[in-house]
């Protein structure tokens, strides 16, 4: 008996839709991907789904209150909730230089979060 | 305000398609390119645009919006382009006179030798969908929230409906969601999905917020602030059908029901428009039918990758510099792109046969309704089909783009117009 499953691939903007079938032996087989990446998705989808995560953090003594920042690798989908709770209690200081580890290994995960931008110190 | 300072390329605008016009221009072999924007700093609408996908297909990488906008700016300083923040553009004549207006300058006047557009597009609002109701506060734009909540840390509110699919309004649900508010629900009154698929799945589905198709909001509740929304389904023809109305209590009602390219100064300068995309009508230079005056990024049509706003903009500035260095002909013969249904309308609306000569040419296309089938887009001339791209969809939300390809030049040089039109793949 063969199952099957439809995912969107959200690697790019591209969106494959992708199929994952079954066969018998549980051997899956992806199709609709239109590169490489598509099947490293769903196969990470189906076991430990992760996602980039994108947020902001309060900054002192930079041209704006909040300073844009990502983590540096797909984060466990299960502890998003966390980490912007994490986030919530961190503030930084101007000057920052885009790339620039702002929080390493953030909630033991092994991922950092990095500066998305410049944001020089003003007085 | 007779101060007169001369530059050879002025760029309004510091988004995306500005920055890669004015860096393009100046890479080109232009001496002085000034960039003006209304903003204290530049990159544009990226700077809040915070979420990552962006880059792909520029650098190969994925970025957040301020790291894209980033690249670009540090490439701008690098390049010794000069930068004019916080400044207003009140008037552009079509012999490329800029008056300016700022705190510290008072008005003055710019000169130029030519003009790329780059204002980008803003967002329509409550008063152009003309939602019946009370005139709370809590009704904003997609992208007024993003501001507030990605570069000002304020949240709009708690309780959100967002009406529209568009991608800022699904980004939106899920970056709300992420700062602890709570997104009833997307209501869409089209059929379909107005964004990108992806982000159906990473931003709505993943937080468990659902999306309304054929639905709309027929009434705004509450005096002082938003109380409540009503929610109806329409029918095919988009009519409210009032026996399903649902009241859905929230503090804040989000519209992310599209983006006007912001063309005031556009017209003013006495540029041809297309009623269709709302922008300048182009050639393959990106020149409007004034000589000299080009344009760049979301101005001419609302994009859905910035990469392709840096490229065409790109193909902006470079062709701003030829004009600028005499080796151009204004008169060079051009001829009509024409897009039949159900594309919706094609840019550029011109194409020159002979910068086929240097490189190929890409089209872009919307279609007006979504197929969700495989189909073939195909390219003709006035004597036969010359190319075709097979796509195993084609959507209202996402491009389609073809490429005329040098080796089409002999081809197309033959043509009095190229046509493009959309079939089921059999």
């Amino acid at each position: 008996m063969t199952n099957s499953q439809n995912l969107i691939c959200v690697t790019c903007p591209r969106g494959c839709s992708l199929t994952i079938s079954y066969d018998d032996q549980d051997q899956i087989t992806i199709t609709g991907n239109q590169c490489k990446r598509g099947a490293a998705y769903a196969k990470a989808e189906l076991s430990d789904p992760r996602r980039m995560i994108a947020s902001t953090v309060r900054i002192r003594g930079g041209i704006h209150k909040m300073l844009p920042i990502s983590t540096n690798a797909p984060f466990p989908k299960g502890k998003i909730m966390n980490l912007m709770a994490f986030l919530k209690s961190v503030e930084i200081s101007a000057p920052v230089k885009m790339g620039d580890i702002l929080i390493e290994n953030v909630l033991n995960t092994g991922i950092a979060m990095v500066a998305s931008r410049n944001m020089e110190k003003i007085d | 305000m007779l101060t007169v300072h001369a530059y050879d390329v002025i760029v309004i605008g510091s988004g995306p398609a500005g920055l890669a016009a004015a860096v393009s221009a100046k890479k080109n072999g232009v001496n002085s390119v000034l960039v003006i924007d209304r903003d204290v700093e530049p990159g544009g609408i990226l700077l809040q645009c915070v979420h990552s996908g962006f880059g792909l297909e520029t650098f190969g990488e994925d970025l957040p919006g301020p790291s894209y906008a980033q690249r670009y700016i540090l490439e701008a300083e690098s390049q010794k382009i000069n930068l004019l923040m916080d400044t207003m553009v009140l008037d552009i004549t079509s012999d490329f006179v800029v008056t300016v207006s700022n705190e510290t300058i008072g008005v003055q006047r710019l000169q130029a030798k030519a003009i790329v557009l780059a204002m980008g597009c803003r967002e329509r609002s409550r008063a152009q969908i003309r939602i019946p109701g009370t005139r709370p506060a809590g009704v904003y734009t997609a992208g007024t929230a993003q501001r507030w909540v990605n570069v000002e840390g304020l949240m709009p509110g708690k309780n959100f409906v967002i009406l529209g699919s568009g991608d800022i309004g699904m980004i939106m649900a899920r970056r709300l969601s992420l700062e602890g508010a709570r997104v009833n629900r997307v209501v869409e009154i089209m059929p379909y999905l107005n964004g990108l698929s992806r982000n159906y799945v990473q931003c709505l589905q993943d937080y468990d917020i659902p999306l309304f198709l054929n639905h709309t909001i027929n009434k705004i509740l509450g005096k002082k602030r938003v109380e409540a929304v009503e929610v109806v389904r329409v029918d095919q023809n988009r009519k409210v059908q009032p026996e399903t109305a649902e009241i859905i209590p929230c503090d804040t009602l989000l519209l992310s029901v599209g983006l006007i390219p912001e063309n005031e100064l556009t017209r003013k300068i006495g540029v041809s428009m297309d009623p269709i995309t709302g922008g300048a009508i182009v050639d393959n230079c990106f020149e409007t039918s004034i000589p000299g005056i080009f344009v760049a990024g979301n101005v001419v049509h609302v994009y859905d990758l910035v990469d392709y706003v840096s490229q065409d903009g790109t193909t902006a500035g470079k062709y701003a510099a030829s004009f600028i260095q005499c080796n151009w002909n204004s008169n060079r013969r051009k001829i009509p792109v024409i897009v039949e249904e159900p594309l919706r309308y094609v840019v550029p609306q011109k194409i020159c046969p002979d910068t086929l000569r240097e490189s190929a040419i890409r089209l872009l296309m919307r279609v007006s309704y979504p197929m969700e089938y495989p189909v073939q887009v195909s390219l003709f001339t006035d004597q036969k089909e010359i190319l075709n791209k097979t796509y195993p969809y084609v959507r209202p939300g996402e491009m389609v783009s073809i490429q005329i390809p040098k080796s089409a030049y002999d081809l197309i040089m033959a043509s009095q117009e190229v046509r493009l039109k959309v079939l089921r793949k059999e």
